[in-house]
């Protein structure tokens, strides 16, 4: 969507550069290329972890009865585990952290983030705040056993009174340890963006990946603190004879809890799926060979899917007792959020018509993208209805909607991204073949998983269950062999990375791999880039706004 | 969507018989998930057909929207292969089409947002109703009792094991000890409150999910047409034992509740006729 001409770039050849020796390098890294790379691996380990949980749980419920966990608290630390690991330690890293940090400066022409020592604490809070986590399994929790059970969302009485043990404690700390890495990277962003653009660069010439990531920026710099603070508040209360925020003998107020959950909780959630937006945008352009298709609209549905964001959080909430008023008004803004989302799918597929269309496999999870995050979407748009919700809410069928827009949508999102920018970030190209297969393997094993859990709901069976009644078992069933698919997905993405590696002399890349279509300032330096790239500032091309995008 | 209900109340129908099949005394029909079913509880309250109408409403139209996105996804792909079409264009605006893509899904938004708007109304607006419950959630049980009623003293409702479940004829992880009772065609006013951990007493078939808050009482209503049994679980997170904390509902002829009342909540035994019944009975209280 930058027009950029090859002849007003000044080709900089850093080859010359000197990397640290390991340990500097990766341990006390400031560049950003090197601490993206952490991040992704960070989240690669705590995909595995989290993986790990789900797929044991999918075990546990193949069939009614207990049969795998001996203790039912375990199955719901468990439950609670996989979903704080899988949005704090693995999307977000992935996402913002991983290819954030690596993309964000080259594509707006910038030689590395504004802070670059921060950078380096950003990430090196989270093995610390993951460490918190892996302990708090091993610790007691509640009487009935050790690890926390109170699902990621921690609503007390049962976080406070009903954990009592050092668990959740660590689980707290953990948590603001990664709240705090969240501000640190948002505050780098919004400076680095702002800021350090190349010149002629102007916020309307920006690719879409920095709008998101810009989108997504102030989106944790105004929802993490309200986490945090409830974190502390809930920290304090669970003190012997300590204060009493959500203690209702003693004044307070369980339910304050759920709204300072909620108004970080759902700007979250958007903070998870923006930037895979902003990457899809770029591969659909790509291999459609055609500029992303209403630039402005795009960049602006993310701005107004960020405000509306914020004023949305209590419709995960609405069986708790509120006024129907309140619950109208969350029904209707709610409805809203479909709007901007709209625009940006038809604005995907307005960018593929008339296009070109390679199918690559970063192409082919793009696509995958599209459609799984329409169907997620769509059953967002019944849950949004109070009254529905109130049949639905806590059942099966939400938990098939935030995986159909989170671990398919977002995770799609991770993995075309990878293998967008795989031969750029790591200077060879990956087998076609398993990369195929990893993709096909991964769309029906997540499809069978989750789908199902929508009849599961709809039949009335409730979240967080270790065991049901008999009369959900086949879509259970059908479910846990989704797992089995899925596992096969991921041992193959271990081939693919495997086998990449051992073939990396044959399959090496040039700067711009994709060819036409491929647009952005990453495409106009070496793959790997050099160890520090534009030292001399490239500059974009002047012109008006509708010739640049 | 008719079409689709009936067929899945014959599904219903069989998840019944089954029940009967092996009850020593199945007294009446039981409503709760269907066997594999993939479609809403059968309908027991006003509230509950409202809302299964709404639901079909927008299942519908999201059904029909993913249809329009795949088609027209499954057609972009084909027609502009890069075999087929190897000169990309260059058009990147057209104010019409997206003042159309940004028009259409609000029109599209109110059509869904009226009878949801009646339904939420509806649903949370108690009418003048006739008679109260109390219903408390507790780790891990469920406390009833009848404030209108004075001489009604409060009971606690346990689950039943698997064994004992099967003796009275009743699925296992919905059949309780002690059913909460309830007339027929009477407006019932629920308050729902918690004495330790949150809890949620939810009855699908009612169209009911309210949240039980420490500290916070909650109401809501409803008013079964027909006798029967009706099921429900626990649905807040409550800690270990939250899959194990089932909601039955009895609803019976207005004649019978008032002979329930009158007798100061005694109800039957369900162990009474089955042999060793009491002293399974007293185990479970």
């Amino acid at each position: 969507m930058v027009a950029i001409s090859g002849e007003d770039i000044p080709v900089v050849h850093d080859d010359h550069d000197e990397k640290p020796r390991f340990f500097e390098r990766w341990f006390y890294s400031t560049n950003h290329k090197d601490i993206g790379t952490l991040y992704l691996i960070f989240g690669i380990i705590s995909g595995l972890v989290g993986g790990f949980l789900s797929f044991m749980m999918r075990l546990e419920l193949m069939a009614p009865g207990i049969d795998i966990f001996t203790n039912e608290h375990t199955y719901l630390v468990f439950v609670s585990m996989h979903g704080l690991i899988m949005i704090f330690f693995m999307v977000m890293p992935a996402l913002i952290g991983g290819f954030g940090n690596w993309f964000i400066p080259i594509m707006i022409g910038a030689p590395d983030m504004a802070f670059p020592r921060m950078n380096n604490l950003s990430f090196w809070l989270l093995p610390v705040a993951f460490i918190c986590l892996m302990i708090s399994f091993f610790v007691p929790g509640a009487a009935e056993g050790n690890g926390f059970g109170g699902s990621w969302v921690m609503y007390p009485p049962l976080s406070t009174t009903g954990s009592p043990g050092p668990a959740f404690d660590f689980i707290i700390i953990g948590l603001l340890a990664a709240g705090f890495s969240s501000i640190f990277g948002a505050i780098n962003f919004i400076t680095t963006i702002l800021n350090m653009r190349a010149p002629g660069m102007t916020m309307h010439k920006m690719p879409l990946f920095a709008w998101s990531v810009l989108v997504t920026a102030f989106l944790l710099l105004l929802a993490l603190p309200v986490l945090a603070a409830a974190l502390f508040m809930l920290l304090t209360d669970r003190i012997e004879g300590g204060t009493a925020f959500f203690d209702p003998a003693r004044g307070g107020d369980p339910q304050m809890f759920q709204h300072l959950f909620w108004f970080f909780g759902h700007p979250e959630v958007y903070i998870m799926i923006l930037p895979a937006f902003g990457i899809v945008s770029h591969i659909i352009s790509t291999f459609s060979k055609k500029p992303i298709f209403g630039y402005l609209g795009m960049a602006y549905a993310m701005v107004a899917i960020g405000v509306v964001g914020f004023v949305v959080w209590a419709h995960h909430m609405y069986t708790i007792g509120m006024d129907v008023n309140v619950k109208a008004y969350f029904v209707l803004a709610t409805l809203v959020i479909a709007v901007p989302t709209g625009v940006k799918v038809f604005s995907w597929l307005a960018t593929m018509w008339g296009g070109s269309i390679r199918f690559t496999v970063p192409m082919i999870w793009a696509l995958g993208f599209i459609f799984l995050f329409v169907v997620g979407g769509v059953t967002g748009v019944m849950l949004a209805n109070a009254g529905v919700d109130t049949y639905l809410h806590d059942t099966y069928y939400v938990v098939a909607h935030f995986h159909y827009v989170l671990s398919m949508g977002a995770v799609f999102g991770i993995f075309a991204a990878w293998y967008y920018w795989h031969g750029k970030m790591f200077g060879y190209h990956y087998s076609g073949f398993l990369s195929r297969l990893h993709f096909w393997l991964f769309f029906i094993g997540v499809n069978m998983i989750f789908f199902p859990q929508h009849f599961l709901g709809l039949n009335g069976m409730p979240r967080r269950y270790v065991d049901y009644p008999v009369e959900f078992e086949f879509w259970n069933q059908v479910s846990s062999w989704g797992a089995f698919v899925t596992l096969a997905s991921v041992v193959v993405f271990f081939l693919v990375m495997a086998e990449a590696f051992l073939m990396r002399k044959k399959r090496k890349v040039g700067n711009n791999y994709w060819g036409e279509g491929a647009t952005t300032l990453e495409w106009t330096i070496s793959s790997p880039p050099p160890y520090h790239q534009f030292s001399v500032l490239p500059r974009i091309d002047g012109g008006d706004e509708d010739h640049a995008h | 969507m008719r079409a689709l209900n009936a067929m899945l109340s014959t599904a219903g129908t069989g998840f019944l018989t089954l029940m009967s099949a092996g009850a020593a005394f199945a007294q009446d029909r039981q409503v709760g998930p269907t066997q594999d079913g993939w479609y809403l509880q059968e309908a027991a309250t006003p509230v509950m057909e409202e809302l299964t109408r709404v639901h079909d409403i927008v299942q519908v139209i999201i059904t029909l929207i993913v249809i329009f996105v795949v088609g027209l996804m499954a057609y972009i792909m084909i027609r502009f292969r890069e075999s087929k079409n190897p000169v990309p264009s260059k058009t990147s605006h057209n104010t019409l089409i997206e003042v159309i893509w940004t028009v259409v899904p609000v029109i599209i938004l109110v059509i869904i947002a009226i009878p949801s708007m009646n339904l939420l109304y509806m649903q949370d607006r108690l009418p003048q109703t006739q008679m109260t419950v109390k219903v408390v959630g507790n780790t891990w049980n469920w406390l009833y009792s009848y404030p209108d009623y004075e001489n009604v003293e409060e009971y606690v409702s346990n689950p039943l094991d698997e064994t004992q479940s099967k003796q009275v004829g009743q699925p296992y992880l919905l059949a309780t000890d002690a059913p909460l009772i309830v007339p027929i065609n009477t407006k019932v006013k629920v308050l729902v409150t918690s004495v330790n951990n949150m809890h949620a007493w939810a009855v699908p078939s009612f169209g009911v999910k309210m949240d039980a808050v420490p500290g916070i009482i909650n109401e809501t209503w409803f008013e079964v047409f027909e006798e029967g049994t009706y099921y429900g679980q626990c649905s807040e997170i409550c800690g270990i034992n939250h899959y194990y904390m089932p909601i039955e509902v009895k609803a019976v002829s207005q004649a019978e509740f008032a002979r329930f009342i009158a007798g100061g909540g005694e109800v039957e035994d369900k162990f009474a006729k089955l042999e060793g019944g009491a002293a399974v009975s007293a185990a479970n209280d």
